[in-house]
């Protein structure tokens, strides 16, 4: 398979205090293609991902080594401006992180820090992204109701709604439908394999299943270690390690 | 035996929990009884409304009171809000740690310095920065003993209080929120005021209801710097005398003038009511925020 | 403005604002503490502290404020042991023999909220009353009932706080050993939540010794120290408000000195509350 990247990750190591929770990780993660990390709860999963957007920075005591670049420039380099970075990813929460404001605001929020002022340009980028994330029929009459009367799996595609909304380039999830009901779940899932043509999609699950499903790239992380990594279907039919085999077979969870 | 002291005890214990309550009423009915001489004979809307205030000649119009109360009141949450807000956002969204810790003791001291001592730090160093200073900026002619002193000074008084609650209320947006519009791009300030502010309104306003209701009913450093003149403010370079400070003023010659008494427990009645709905309404605000974040 | 550069600038101005607020803040008090010990320099002799005022003392000469701060402290104390020997069992009671939902419960804490916000002139007025309807005069008893008053939603609402967070697992684990409710109240919890208890009824104390508004009716004023609590008895914030009002710039020294002295017992108390928290959080169960 041929794997072009523009996010590669070069021996990363991240301290909360004295804890070192990831341990030289290098990767480089394949463009337009959705990787899932998996690996037990407390290995670092999250914290690799939220090292791709920065939001590690506002955690006290923490501890960042290494490098992570976006095309060629290392977001943690000394000049780097955090929102720009931010802007070009867009983060999936596990639990949904409705803002407190109506939905058109919700989505609206993004693009209006960004700049865009125009109320008609608005309009239509809110409709764009909520018929992408298959929302627009449900909530195209009550668009300035506050976003909280929503159900939670309603929410969720909202928050991927409002992520789109500033086009980043790359869109990372954090167990996105460990909160969702199967039905939204499975919406969800379908959205973002649909977004992978134009995406490059990040994400985290615990779900071995939800992984089979989506992944066209893995990678296995145990306690901060990144065990092994490569095609979903090489990983899932032959892996390597016996960690990760451990891991697959379900003697490690 | 050990039952016995059990049941003993539970019955002490009865007694007492029924004190409070009994203290409320036994204070309301006090205040309201001993103040029935001045309503019997002078219409309610003449006592609140009238500007003259000659207790020797039988006249007790509060209106010179009620709004010089309110003035002071007024200039000193003008003051204090602002910075407060300003302050607890600080603390709560950008300072290091050690800032944080070093500042939070400083704050708890601050609420425990007793009025008089603010009086008089206001009468050594506001008065006169008011009088010689400000005053003249704007071509005004100040004593120094005015508004704007008591204003200030009760400012700091209620610093405290607003910084503590909005400092509980921001605590209780959760992290996620703040991250979630962190990574759709916006800076700190506009997650500070698009996300936290709009979420913590309401918990803020009560911040201030309850900073309001304590700088009503402040007497001491207010009675040291507001000159205590019976008259409306025109300017908050005007002197003021507030309700507080006309009853620890005159407490004195309340027995020797007749209706004196019952009109310094009328205006005691009257603070305790407005405080008490000032209270009770921040209180309400602030459970119903709790019990959202929950 | 480019977009981005205004956002920076918004912040920027805003952050600026902050960092003031929070130094006027922390200046407000370095300020005040400042300025009370500066002026008191001047009248700060040992005289002061140890002796009542002489004849002739508002006109400038001999004694000291003995007679207040002795005042202060009997009013305080007695205050605030009173008000313990009230809140405590309410407190009791409230977290271990009633449901936090119950009627009784709801309307003690509602109470308790009304009592908290009630200024200390309300207090003195009240007081007043009561004095009258007793037949006291001004009085070290008289004071001492009414700072008790003012003391008691403040030491009760901040013990009820911390008692609260007691857990119902630590009672029940008494209970089933066996042990009464009265039993489980003074060795379980109250030991459980004694830092907290303890801070409570400092905070009180520091409130109770610092008011004057109360005792402006009800303690009266004296030059002496007070031999029985029928009598009158001086209190410091007393003392520094009669004291400025001189027309005598030594008498107002004095003044200030009392204010420093106040302000000292005040920095006290919250020194040691802290420390008390910090020690004893070692031994309870987390």
């Amino acid at each position: 398979m041929e794997l072009q990247s523009h996010i590669r990750i070069e021996n990363l190591s991240v301290w909360y205090g004295d804890l070192q929770v990831l341990k030289d990780v290098s990767i480089e993660i394949p463009d337009r293609k959705i990787t899932v990390i998996i690996g037990p709860s407390g290995c670092g999963k999250t914290t690799l991902l939220k090292s791709l957007n920065r939001l590690l920075d506002s955690v006290d005591d923490v501890r960042i080594r290494g490098a992570i670049f976006l095309d060629d420039e290392d977001i943690y380099g000394p000049r780097v401006e955090v929102t720009h970075i931010r802007k070009k990813m867009g983060l999936l929460s596990q639990k949904p992180q409705v803002l407190p404001m109506s939905i058109f605001d919700n989505i609206a929020y993004g693009p209006k820090i960004h700049g865009l002022r125009d109320k008609k340009k608005l309009s239509a980028a809110v409709e764009r992204e909520l018929r992408a994330a298959g929302l627009w029929d449900e909530v195209r009459d009550r668009l300035h109701e506050p976003a909280a009367r929503l159900s939670v799996g309603q929410q969720q595609r909202l928050c991927l709604a409002r992520g789109l909304a500033v086009e980043p380039e790359i869109i990372l999830g954090d167990e996105p439908t460990s909160a969702l009901d199967p039905q939204s779940s499975r919406i969800v899932e379908r959205r973002l394999i649909e977004l992978k043509e134009d995406y490059t999609v990040i994400v985290v699950t615990h779900i071995l299943r939800q992984a089979r499903r989506i992944a066209d790239y893995i990678a296995f992380l145990y306690l901060g270690e990144l065990v092994e990594h490569g095609p979903a279907a090489e990983i899932f039919a032959n892996p390597r390690d016996p960690r990760t085999r451990a891991y697959l077979t379900g003697e490690i969870s | 035996m050990r039952r016995l002291k059990d049941l003993i005890g539970r019955r002490f214990m009865l007694v007492l929990t029924a004190v409070p309550g009994l203290l409320v009423v036994l204070m309301l009915v006090g205040l309201f009884r001993r103040s029935r001489a001045i309503y019997a004979l002078n219409s309610v809307s003449g006592l609140l409304f009238g500007s003259s205030w000659h207790p020797l000649k039988g006249e007790f119009g509060f209106l010179p009171f009620i709004l010089g109360t309110l003035w002071v009141t007024l200039a000193a949450m003008v003051i204090a809000v602002p910075i407060s807000l300003l302050t607890a956002i600080y603390l709560s969204e950008y300072a290091p740690k050690f800032v944080r810790e070093f500042t939070k003791p400083v704050v708890d001291l601050l609420a425990g310095i007793p009025s008089v001592v603010f009086g008089v730090w206001g009468v050594l160093i506001v008065v006169p920065v008011v009088g010689n200073v400000l005053a003249p900026l704007f071509g005004i002619y100040s004593s120094g003993y005015s508004v704007l002193a008591g204003g200030i000074v009760l400012a700091i008084m209620v610093f405290p209080t607003i910084i503590h609650v909005s400092l509980e209320v921001f605590s209780s947006v959760s992290y996620e929120l703040r991250e979630t519009s962190l990574s759709l791009g916006a800076t700190r300030w506009e997650t500070v005021k698009h996300v936290v502010l709009r979420k913590g309104l309401p918990g803020i306003i009560a911040a201030s209801v309850l900073g309001l209701s304590r700088a009503f009913g402040e007497t001491m450093a207010v009675l040291m710097v507001t000159g205590n003149i019976a008259r409306i403010p025109k300017s908050v370079f005007d002197g003021a005398y507030t309700l507080p400070a006309l009853i620890a003023n005159n407490y004195g010659e309340m027995m020797s003038i007749p209706l004196y008494d019952a009109a310094l427990m009328l205006a005691a009645l009257v603070l305790m009511l407005v405080v008490l709905v000032f209270n009770l309404a921040a209180r309400y605000i602030l459970v119903k925020v709790e019990r959202k974040a929950e | 403005m480019m977009p981005w550069n205004k956002r920076k600038a918004e912040e920027q101005f805003f952050k600026l604002l902050m960092a003031a607020s929070t130094i006027v803040v922390i200046g407000s008090l370095l300020f005040i503490i400042g300025t009370v010990v500066v002026k008191s320099l001047p009248a700060l002799r040992l005289s002061m502290l140890t002796q009542t005022p002489r004849g002739g003392y508002y006109l400038g000469r001999e004694g000291g404020i003995l007679n207040a701060i002795v005042g202060s402290l009997y009013l305080a104390s007695g205050a605030t042991l009173l008000a313990m020997l009230v809140s405590l069992p309410i407190v009791v009671y409230l977290n271990l023999y009633v449901k936090n939902s119950s009627r009784l419960a709801l309307f003690t804490r509602f109470s308790l909220d009304v009592l908290w916000g009630i200024p200390s002139i309300v207090y003195g007025a009240f007081g007043f009353i009561v004095m009258m309807i007793l037949g006291l005069r001004t009085s070290l008893l008289a004071g001492i009932i009414v700072v008790c008053l003012l003391e008691l939603p403040i030491m009760a609402r901040a013990m009820d706080e911390v008692v609260r967070l007691v857990p119902q697992a630590l009672k029940d684990a008494s209970y089933s050993v066996g042990a009464t409710k009265l039993e489980t109240a003074l060795k379980v919890v109250v030991k459980q939540s004694l830092p907290g208890i303890l801070t409570a009824i400092l905070i009180a104390f520091g409130r109770g010794i610092g008011d004057a508004a109360s005792v402006i009716f009800t303690a009266g004023f004296t030059d002496s120290i007070p031999r029985s609590i029928f009598q009158p008895a001086a209190t410091l914030p007393l003392a520094i408000f009669y004291q400025l009002g001189s027309p005598l710039e030594a008498v107002r020294q004095r003044a200030y000195a009392s204010a420093a002295v106040l302000t000292l017992i005040i920095l006290v108390i919250s020194l040691v509350s802290r420390g008390l928290i910090r020690r004893f959080t070692r031994h309870t169960i987390k």
